[in-house]
């Protein structure tokens, strides 16, 4: 199991987060989540709503968010279930963050597909900036994380970085990713390989070659 | 002979083009669905059964038969109401070496919004929840727009192409757990709880979600059905061997010349894909050292097995490994492969619920006696005491998560106990020294 540390519940955490409210616009986010599910079965919103609060979290911090004690019981009072149970979600599934966290959560993947690829130079990239894992750098920049298969294995090594993926890296790409984010630009996600689209094997398409250029429609071939 | 391009079903799978549905209904997805519908729900799975599709998340089981497990009349609930059905499509792509569903959900979404439709009509579901991985941020919000534009459309909802079936498709976001690909799993986790794996009976199409009737499929499953109903059995089955029939997305990883995602019949053989569309293996074809054909799961297979193998359920199994989600990872001889194996170890020990014993425990154990067998710091012995803890690992689980991580470290014993003794020898050797 994945050893997760959860920032106890402190007079100062309550003072700062005891008032947390949906904002406006998550107010309608939060309702229409609610709907998808069938009536009396609302407790289903609990992953979309965690994820929802985070953002909001996230966006008053200008960091990835994480999730206060009070903001969870915040959630459990909206969905009307035990506090104990919005908890245990939390800490089950990977992407809550349990604990404070920085502005970029530096997410590198490595599992055996982004290992046999290169994964261990994008680690030591990581850690040769100053990164450590499971802490958060001392400007609040970054948290650093080693994740598991991210499912970008045709494109390996990989980096998620908040929301978005940087395929085909090598360390000056995940430098320039990086070098990118520090200077507040938003690096082009996907591939860093000039030479690939998205999946395709790199270089002569082997298939399809003719999607390549326009919509084209296969039926009157069949 | 390869695959033409015209029988590919995938045909926007590298997101050449655009997603949107007007682009997707010029390449064929929707065309009068409704048609599709009409034939009846007997019909249509029987259509599906004729094809020979097996079940494209891992396990392979015939996917019109699975269709046909759901009841005809619904069951009633305590109040003597019918209960609804429920279709959930899989779509927690956490396999390692497996990126194939997220290429269709990104590219080509409304191939799944309509597979969505025909498979719950042909069970009689009232609505289906796309179950995605929740690291495939961009990849929902490409689901989420695909569906608005459906909606929109009239496709999907209220009289769903106008074929008078009322129907509705919703996207759940997971939140980064690999034990959610489970079908039980997965159904505790849309149900709000966390995602560990029920006790089978009841099974899912007795009682799901919701404790309803309900069918778990893999996007890929769901997302040939309006092609294969489209084009009829007989087209389908035209490819692979008996019993293993159709094309399939393969997803190459690792050590060849051009990695990459690939619709091809199955049965093709390993090398002729490894040729074909990867460039070859790195190094050439001598430099080959061991794949493992199925994503992380299923046990390596060494060069000399796998080259000419049929690249099926069946020809896998004849050397020993699987098909699984046809996630090829590609060794060569520079893998340190124990090194491999036990980052695949430390996977399942991060991925394992917790719920059962042999498996939180032992896949912990299990880890960190591949550290040691990959540093040489071992007795001899222990590499036949790590092979009977698998054993008693594998098969003492509710869900498959025990053998998942038993097969992987089974695989390497039987191919590479010598190289595991030559660690051990060094490392004594070095110690005395």
């Amino acid at each position: 199991m994945a050893d997760r540390y959860i920032e106890p519940d402190s007079p100062e955490l309550r003072a700062r987060w005891g008032n947390f409210i949906w904002t406006a616009e998550n107010a309608e986010k939060a309702k229409d989540v609610v709907s998808r599910y069938p009536e009396g079965r609302q407790r289903s919103a609990v992953m979309p709503l965690l994820d929802l609060a985070q953002r909001q979290v996230g966006a008053e911090l200008n960091t990835q968010g994480w999730l206060p004690i009070p903001v969870m019981e915040y959630i459990a009072a909206y969905l009307d279930m035990p506090v104990i149970r919005v908890v245990e979600v939390a800490s089950f599934y990977t992407m809550y963050n349990i604990a404070p966290i920085g502005r970029f959560h530096v997410q590198v993947c490595g599992t055996t597909p982004c290992m046999l690829r290169g994964s261990d130079d994008l680690l030591e990239t990581c850690k040769s900036r100053g990164m450590k894992k499971g802490h958060i750098s001392d400007d609040g920049m970054w948290s650093f994380t080693e994740v598991e298969c991210m499912g970008n294995c045709a494109s390996a090594p990989m980096v998620q970085i908040n929301d978005d993926n940087y395929e085909d890296l090598t360390s000056d790409r995940l430098n320039a990713v990086l070098d990118a984010l520090v200077r507040g630009e938003t690096p082009k996600a996907g591939t860093q390989d000039p030479a690939r689209h998205t999946v395709e094997p790199v270089g002569e398409p082997t298939n399809l070659a003719a999607m390549t250029t326009s919509n084209h429609d296969y039926r009157s071939e069949w | 002979m390869a695959l033409a391009d015209k029988d590919r079903i995938f045909t926007n799978l590298y997101g050449y083009q655009p997603w949107n549905l007007k682009e997707a209904q010029a390449r064929g997805a929707w065309d009068n669905t409704k048609a599709l519908i009409e034939r009846g729900r007997d019909a249509i799975i029987d259509e599906m059964k004729a094809s020979g599709l097996r079940g494209r998340g891992g396990a392979g089981f015939p996917t019109g038969m699975k269709w046909s497990f759901m009841p005809k009349q619904p069951p009633l609930d305590q109040a003597g109401n019918p209960k609804p059905s429920f279709l959930v499509i899989n779509a927690d792509e956490s396999e390692p070496g497996s990126c194939k569903d997220r290429e269709i959900m990104r590219h080509d979404p409304h191939l799944l919004f309509e597979g969505a439709l025909v498979a719950g009509f042909a069970m009689g579901a009232r609505a289906a929840y796309i179950y995605i991985r929740g690291e495939y941020i961009r990849e929902a919000e490409t689901l989420f727009a695909a569906r608005e534009e459906a909606y929109a459309a009239g496709l999907l909802g209220k009289n769903a192409c106008g074929s008078g079936y009322d129907y509705d498709v919703f996207v759940h976001r997971g939140a980064g757990a690999y034990i959610c690909g489970e079908e039980t799993a997965m159904i505790e986790s849309l149900e709000g709880k966390k995602g560990q794996p029920r006790l089978k009976p009841p099974f899912p199409a007795g009682a799901g979600l919701y404790g309803c009737p309900t069918t778990v499929n893999n996007v890929e499953s769901i997302a040939v059905a309006p092609t294969i109903l489209r084009r009829g059995a007989a087209w389908f089955s035209s490819f692979g061997r008996e019993n293993n029939k159709g094309t399939k997305l393969f997803q190459i990883s690792g050590h060849v010349n051009r990695p990459c995602v690939v619709e091809e019949e199955m049965s093709i053989p390993f090398s002729e894909l490894i040729e074909r569309h990867c460039g070859g293996i790195r190094g050439g074809k001598d430099n080959l050292l061991a794949v493992i054909p199925g994503g992380s799961s299923v046990p390596l297979v060494p060069a000399a097995d796998i080259w000419d193998a049929p690249m099926d359920f069946d020809g896998l199994k004849a050397v020993g490994s699987g098909l699984g989600t046809a996630a090829v990872i590609v060794m060569d001889k520079s893998t340190d492969i124990v090194r491999a194996i036990s980052r695949i170890s430390y996977f399942y020990k991060h991925e394992s619920c917790g719920q059962c014993t042999p498996c939180r425990e032992g896949t912990g154990w299990m880890w960190r006696v591949m550290e040691r067998l990959r540093t040489g710091d071992a007795e001899v012995e222990e590499i036949d005491m790590l092979q009977q803890v698998t054993k008693q690992v594998e098969g003492h689980t509710i869900c498959a998560l025990g053998d998942a991580a038993a097969w992987p470290i089974q695989g390497l014993i039987k191919h590479f106990r010598p190289e595991l003794e030559r660690r051990i020898a060094d490392n004594v050797r070095e110690a005395a020294e």
